[in-house]
């Protein structure tokens, strides 16, 4: 028999869920993964610049199941360099790797998908120009109840 | 795998040259982790689709490499821009192997 739990109770477990939640939202993002050796291998070993990618996602998710990403490059498509990749990458999730664009001259730099996260972290993305430079841009979010399925 | 007609919408489907056509897709899958184990205790193996691919008359326009960390029921969003009228091609690849394709036309006017 399992017994109830009465209303003083469940409101103070209540309570503690939520001291829980505000906790691991505000934790510093934590590193499980090679997200930095991902890193290195898209750009061969080349430091990516800071800038020229926006990456969007919502700034608290709660179900870390489905979380709405975007990222574009300012890049000027069509002539000159143009974005040849984007990869994206989430420190505190199992696995580094989330997704990595492939684009084209015929396309336009911007892409928008859904995504699952762990944690709380700042999730990383990395754009690939033709001309063989790198740019990055990353964004914290914060997670209540991960995604990834334990 | 359930067949189910992936989803595609396109914003226009007549276009000035050089315009750009916003692209959205959405596909049926369950995109197994590999990180979850079932009731018994045992890993549910990975079971993703790990490519997906767009193509306008043959040539490569977008597409992207699937970890484990995109969502269940794939959504892209995308946007390029048709040089002349022609059929954009979807492929969507499992880590079995099976292909879901589909197909849209856009005219250039």
């Amino acid at each position: 028999m399992v017994r109830r739990l009465n209303r003083r109770e469940a409101l103070a477990a209540g309570a503690g869920a939520f001291a829980a939640g505000l906790g691991s939202a505000t934790g510093p993002a934590r590193a499980l993964n090679d997200y930095a050796e991902q890193i290195a291998k898209f750009t061969g070993g080349r430091t990516p610049v800071e800038g020229r990618v926006k990456l969007e996602l919502p700034e608290l998710a709660e179900n870390g199941n489905t979380v709405p990403l975007s990222v574009a490059v300012d890049a000027p498509s069509g002539e000159g360099a143009h974005v040849q990749e984007i990869l994206v990458v989430a420190p505190a999730n199992p696995n580094a790797r989330v997704i990595r664009f492939r684009f084209s001259p015929l396309s336009v730099p911007e892409a928008s998908t859904r995504i699952r996260l762990a944690a709380t972290q700042d999730v990383i993305a990395v754009a690939k120009l033709s001309d063989g430079t790198f740019f990055s841009a990353s964004r914290q979010i914060k997670v209540t109840i991960g995604g990834c399925g334990g | 795998m359930a067949e189910t007609k992936p989803r595609i919408r396109l914003d226009k489907k007549e276009v000035r040259k050089g315009q750009i056509v916003d692209v959205k897709t959405l596909v049926s899958h369950v995109m197994e982790t590999g990180l979850r184990k079932d009731a018994a205790g045992k890993v549910v193996p990975r079971m993703i689709i790990n490519t997906f691919n767009c193509e306008f008359n043959g040539q490569f326009v977008f597409g992207c490499d699937l970890e484990s960390a995109v969502s269940a029921n794939p959504y892209f969003e995308f946007k390029f821009k048709p040089m002349e009228s022609g059929t954009l091609k979807f492929t969507w690849i499992d880590d079995e192997g099976v292909r879901i394709e589909a197909a849209e036309t856009i005219t250039v006017v």
